[in-house]
């Protein structure tokens, strides 16, 4: 019976309210979609920078078959080219620079290939000989890179000598300001949906202020009384936060891996299942800020 | 069951006390009438029983609850033992008198089967068999008053508050009412009822406790409305402690 009663409340209460917990809806929706958007953009960078940083940092290509002319006129780089290469950075002039370096060849290149675009349809048409055997340099300051690309650029051999880590960070601080954009609406439409949670619970409580009247005077108690309201807000927000959910991982299923993923298939994103890790926590999210709102508001309103 | 011990209740921006170092003591089973010109401090001292609001100063104990120190999660549950009704009833329009009995039993947690026996039982003890199904604006005033009566006894409460129950009835229906409200006293519960009706206060011959400008003036067993009457068993003048 309490439950039921409980239940019937509610429902009243979102009824009498309708557009109110619409528009509750909505803005905990549209919020916590961005909230999950921020969240997948941040695990994207972060799969990014784990594959990335630790292993990248400047990079020496090595000419193969198919390189393009102008760099490699002879060709793949020879077994000699690559040894001068290697001696060279072994060299006293640039060991005060470098902590550690070590060299990729075709097969190891195809393998951590592989490893990184597992399931993606560029996987199958990429074979060994296609990929750059390379000279993975960890500097011991990272900021100095110039030297190995003046050291090494235009060696016979060497296709390019690309820092990867300013290549990257280009790429992750476009990737941060969106997402700490899109966090920062997101909190502003959170505040929002809370002062709205807030003005519903209000207006619903004032709405039915005989029935509380009644309700304090027999002795119903605070809980009692309080849980339809708090669960009213509870129930729109997640409503909302369920809707955002489906956003994001539709949003991953098409856009990301349906559209981006066909459009650049040489960098990895995130998949279904990053997505669907992020939509729990919408909807605890959303479902946790109503409970907060809505029992804080009716808090103030109904004193014992 | 009741003390109230010197006790002043100041409101906020407002000079003078509503109530000025009151001490009151109710017996179990007794029956009280608190009269007085409005704004004298019956309804302040009423809202002090139901802890609607706590005493500037003083103590005030009911049914063996210190109500200044209760925490306010036991407020509700202390409430449970006391019935209170209204001068304007406080039924709820859209629904049924049934309903409206049943309402209160079900936000204090009731089983349903315990809601359907006790329901029938108290509108028949109050004089609404028949009428189960009515809304209230369906009925008189008196019968509506009936319907708070039934609400505000059906869980069986030690303390019946009423603040002035018959002052939107005809003298016939109060009578009808009063009538009412003295069985309920008789099968042990205790009534403080606040009233202006002087008609009812003279006929009962009850105890009545005068308030005058927050000060228990008068406080007399068996007596009327007006002092001048002969009230011949005074329990005090000007206030139990003093």
């Amino acid at each position: 019976m309490r439950a039921g009663f409980i239940f019937k409340e509610i429902i009243q209460g979102l009824k009498r309210n309708a557009s109110m917990v619409v528009s509750v809806v909505l803005v905990t929706f549209i919020s916590l979609t961005f909230v999950g958007t921020a969240s997948l953009l941040q695990l994207q960078i972060g799969q990014m920078k784990n594959y990335w940083y630790d292993r990248a940092q400047v990079a020496v290509y090595m000419c193969t078959d198919v390189s393009p002319s102008d760099t490699c006129p002879q060709g793949g780089a020879s077994a000699d080219l690559i040894a001068a290469v290697e001696q060279r950075l072994g060299s006293p002039t640039l060991q005060p620079y470098i902590e550690k370096f070590y060299f990729e060849n075709h097969d190891q290149a195809y393998k951590t290939f592989q490893d990184q675009f597992e399931g993606n349809a560029v996987a199958k048409y990429v074979t060994p000989e296609q990929l750059n055997e390379t000279f993975w340099i960890n500097l011991k300051d990272a900021t100095k890179s110039q030297i190995i690309t003046e050291s090494f650029s235009g060696v016979a051999g060497v296709e390019e000598v690309r820092d990867q880590r300013t290549y990257l960070d280009q790429i992750f601080s476009i990737l941060n300001a969106a997402s700490i954009a899109a966090i920062a609406i997101a909190s502003l439409m959170l505040v929002s949906a809370a002062l709205l949670i807030s003005t519903t619970i209000r207006l619903s409580a004032f709405s039915r202020r005989r029935e509380l009247g009644i309700m304090r005077l027999v002795g119903a108690s605070n809980f009692y009384i309080q849980l339809p309201f708090i669960l009213e807000g509870v129930v729109a927000a997640t409503i909302g936060s369920v809707l955002a959910g489906g956003a994001v991982v539709a949003i991953v299923q098409f856009f990301v891996q349906g559209y981006l993923a066909q459009q650049l298939p040489f960098t990895s994103f995130v998949g279904l299942a990053d997505g669907l890790l992020v939509v729990p926590i919408l909807i605890g999210a959303g479902m946790l800020l109503a409970a907060a709102a809505s029992g804080l508001a009716i808090r103030r309103y109904l004193k014992i | 069951m009741i003390s109230i011990a010197n006790v002043t209740k100041q409101y906020k921006g407002s000079a003078k006390p509503a109530l000025d170092n009151v001490s009151l003591e109710i017996e179990k089973g007794e029956f009280v009438f608190l009269v007085g010109a409005s704004g004298s401090g019956k309804s302040s001292l009423m809202r002090l029983m139901l802890r609607e609001d706590v005493p500037t100063k003083g103590a005030v104990h009911v049914l063996g609850e210190n109500l200044i120190g209760i925490p306010s999660r036991r407020v509700p549950y202390f409430r449970r033992k006391l019935g209170v009704v209204f001068q304007d009833f406080r039924l709820l329009t859209n629904k049924t008198v049934a309903q409206n009995v049943a309402f209160s039993l079900e936000v204090i947690g009731k089983s349903q089967g315990f809601i359907q026996q006790a329901v029938p039982d108290v509108l028949r003890l109050v004089g609404l068999e028949g009428k189960e199904n009515r809304l209230p604006t369906e009925l008189s005033g008196g019968e509506q008053q009936r319907v708070a009566l039934a609400r505000a006894i059906v869980n069986k409460p030690s303390i019946l508050l009423a603040d002035e129950p018959t002052g939107n009835l005809d003298p016939t229906t109060s009578q009808e009412i009063m009538a009412l409200i003295e069985r309920i006293n008789l099968s042990g519960t205790t009534v403080i009822m606040a009233t202006h009706d002087r008609n009812i206060v003279d006929r009962l011959q009850k105890r009545v406790v005068e308030l005058n400008g927050g000060v228990i003036i008068r406080d007399q067993l068996g007596a009327g409305y007006q002092k001048s009457q002969t009230g011949a068993n005074p329990i005090i003048e000007g206030g139990f402690f003093n």
